[in-house]
C-alpha cells in the first residue's frame, strides 16, 4: 500500500483542522475560557445549553452563521472581506509544522510504515513560523485601515506597532534554541531535547536549559497572539473593540477563530521550543511498544499544550492591561537587551561548557 | 508541461502582473497593495528553485517588515490629509534615460550570464541551505556582510536622532 505524499499530506491536513483544530476551539477555546473566565469572577458560566453546558459552542456557531453581515458604506469593500480572510489562513498555516509526535508506526500487510506526525517537515520551521507571525500583522492592520472607523484605525495602528517591536525579541529568543540544537528543523528541535539534565533526572528541556529564553519568548509570544495583557489593540475602554469594531457575523467571528488559533499556534509553539514538545521524560523505563510510546508521545504534547492554553487563559482573566507606553518600553528596554543577553550567554556556555569551569 | 512548469508560470504571472499594476496604477494604495503579492510570487520562485531560506526571508522582511511600514505611510497620509495622494508622470525625458540605461544592464547580464539550467531542477531533493548560506556569508563574503551591518546602524542611529530631536522641540511631557 504505498500513498503519495499529496494524499498523505492532505489527510493529515483534514485530520489536524477537523479532529484537532475545531475541537479544540469550540471547547478548549470558547467553552472552557467562558467556564473558566466565570470561575475566576466567581460566576457560573455557560451551563443552560446540554449537559453542563457542554453544546454551548453548537449554539454559538450557527448563531454567528445566521447574523447579519453588515459592511460600512465608506468601508474599502474588497479589503473589507480580506482582512479576515488573511488573519485565518495564516492561523491555520502555523499547524502545518508542528511537530504533534514522532513517527507513528502501522503494520500494514507485515510492513511497517512510519506515519510522520507532522503535516510538513520543513528544513526551516522555525523561520517559517517567523513569518507567519510577522505576516499576520495584514490581517488586523487592513482590517483596522479598510473599516474607515478611527477606532479601527487606532487598534489596527497599535497592533502593528505593538508586533513588529515584540517580534525582535521572538526572534531573538529563538536564536538561542537554534544555537544549542543546531537546526531549524522543527522535529529535530524537539529531538535535541531528548536526555536528562544536570543531577540526571530533570529532562533536558529548552526552558530549564534557556530560562531567559523562555521567559522573552513566552512574553512576546502574548503580544504576538494580541492577549491581555498586551491586548491593547482591541481596549475596550479606549477603542470600543479596535481593529474588528465594524465586523459582524461570521466575519467576526473569523477574528475570533483566527484569535483562538493564534493562542494555540503560541502554545503549540512554546510545547515544542521550550517544553520538549512530544518527549515524554521517563518512558524509556516503562518498556512499552513503539506504537504505544508514539500514542504516549502525542499525549504528552498535548497536555502540555493544554496546560500553556490554561495559564494563557488564567492571566488574561487576572491581569490588568498595560499602558502603551509601558508596553513599548518592556518591549525595546527590558525584552530586547534581556535575549541579546541570553545569546550570549548561551554563546559562552557552548564555548565552555558549565562543568569545565572549575577546573 | 508538467506540474513544475504549471506552477513556475503560476508564480510567475503573479508576480508580473501585480509587478504591472504597482508601476501603473494611478492610486497609491492599489500600488502598495499589489507589491504585496509581487513579494509573495517572487517568494513562491524561491521556493520552486529549491532556495528555501530565501524565500522564507523574503517573506520575513519585504512582507513583514519593509511593507508593513510602507502601507502604514500609505494609509495614514491618505486619511488623515483629505487629498488622494496619486502618482504622475514627470521628468519624462531623465526618467527614459535612466530605465534605458538599468534596461540594457539588465539585459547585458541576462544574456552574457552562464545560467545554471537543469531540465530536473524540480526534481531535486530539497535540502537545506541555510548552513551553506551562513557559512558563506561569515568566511568568503564577511566584508560586504559587515558594510551592510554597519550602513543599518548607522540608518538606526540616525532615524533615533532624528526621532529625538523632533520630541524636545514639541516639548512632549515624558511619560514618567
Amino acid at each position: 500500500m504505498e500513498i503519495s505524499p499529496v494524499i498523505e499530506a492532505l489527510i493529515k491536513i483534514i485530520v489536524v483542522i477537523f479532529f484537532i483544530l475545531l475541537p479544540c476551539v469550540a471547547y478548549l477555546g470558547v467553552q472552557l475560557e467562558r467556564k473558566l473566565s466565570a470561575w475566576i469572577q466567581n460566576r457560573v458560566g455557560p451551563n443552560r445549553v446540554g449537559p453542563y453546558g457542554l453544546l454551548q459552542p453548537l449554539a454559538d456557531i450557527p448563531k454567528l452563521f445566521f447574523k447579519e453581515d453588515i459592511v460600512p458604506a465608506a468601508a474599502n469593500k474588497f479589503v473589507h472581506s480580506l482582512g479576515p480572510l488573511i488573519s485565518l489562513t495564516i492561523a491555520f498555516s502555523t499547524f502545518a509544522v508542528m511537530p504533534f509526535g514522532d513517527t507513528l508506526p502501522i503494520v500494514v500487510n507485515g510492513v511497517v510504515h512510519n506515519i510522520s506526525l507532522q503535516i510538513a517537515n520543513v528544513n526551516i520551521g522555525v523561520l517559517y513560523v517567523l513569518a507567519l507571525s510577522s505576516l499576520a500583522v495584514y490581517g488586523i492592520t487592513l482590517s483596522g485601515w479598510s473599516s474607515n472607523n478611527k477606532y479601527s484605525l487606532l487598534g489596527g495602528i497599535r497592533s502593528s506597532a505593538q508586533m513588529i517591536s515584540y517580534e525582535l525579541s521572538l526572534g531573538l529568543s529563538i536564536i538561542g534554541i537554534v544555537m544549542l540544537s543546531n537546526t531549524l528543523q522543527l522535529n529535530d528541535i524537539v529531538k535535541a531535547q531528548s536526555g536528562y539534565y544536570l543531577f540526571g533526572f530533570l529532562p533536558n528541556w529548552n526552558i530549564f536549559v534557556q530560562p531567559i529564553g523562555f521567559i522573552t519568548f513566552f512574553v512576546a509570544m502574548f503580544a504576538e497572539t494580541n492577549r491581555l495583557p498586551f491586548d491593547l489593540p482591541e481596549a475596550e475602554p479606549e477603542l470600543v473593540a479596535g481593529y474588528h469594531t465594524e465586523y459582524t457575523g461570521m466575519k467576526f467571528g473569523m477574528f475570533m477563530l483566527s484569535e483562538f488559533l493564534a493562542m494555540f499556534a503560541a502554545a503549540g509553539m512554546i510545547t515544542t521550543l521550550y517544553l520538549g514538545g512530544w518527549q515524554a521524560p521517563y518512558i524509556e523505563y516503562l518498556n512499552l511498544s513503539p506504537f504505544v510510546v508514539s500514542l504516549v508521545q502525542v499525549g504528552a504534547f498535548f497536555t502540555k499544550f493544554a496546560l500553556i492554553v490554561v495559564f494563557f487563559m488564567i492571566v488574561r482573566w487576572s491581569m490588568p492591561r498595560f499602558r502603551y507606553d509601558q508596553l513599548m518600553n518592556i518591549g525595546w528596554k527590558v525584552m530586547i537587551p534581556l535575549s541579546l543577553l541570553n545569546i550570549a550567554l548561551t554563546g559562552l556556555f557552548i564555548l565552555k561548557p558549565i562543568h569545565t569551569w572549575f577546573n | 508541461m508538467n506540474m513544475y512548469e504549471i506552477i513556475f508560470y503560476f508564480f510567475a504571472f503573479i508576480t508580473v502582473a501585480s509587478a504591472s499594476v504597482v508601476v501603473f496604477s494611478r492610486n497609491i494604495i492599489y500600488a502598495a497593495f499589489s507589491l504585496l503579492f509581487t513579494f509573495f510570487g517572487v517568494a513562491g520562485i524561491y521556493v520552486l528553485l529549491n532556495a528555501d531560506f530565501l524565500a522564507i526571508t523574503q517573506l520575513l522582511i519585504y512582507v513583514g517588515g519593509i511593507l508593513v511600514l510602507l502601507l502604514f505611510g500609505v494609509m495614514l497620509t491618505t486619511n488623515t490629509v483629505n487629498i488622494d495622494i496619486k502618482s504622475g508622470s514627470m521628468n519624462v525625458l531623465a526618467a527614459a534615460s535612466v530605465v534605458a540605461a538599468l534596461a540594457g544592464l539588465l539585459g547585458g547580464v541576462f544574456w552574457t550570464s552562464d545560467w545554471f539550467v537543469s531540465k530536473q531542477m524540480g526534481e531535486l531533493p530539497a535540502q537545506t541551505t541555510s548552513k551553506e548560506i551562513g557559512t558563506a556569508l561569515i568566511t568568503t563574503h564577511v566584508l560586504p556582510f559587515e558594510i551592510a551591518s554597519v550602513i543599518l546602524l548607522v540608518a538606526i542611529v540616525g532615524a533615533a536622532m532624528m526621532a529625538r530631536r523632533e520630541g524636545i522641540k514639541s516639548q512632549i511631557p515624558s511619560s514618567k
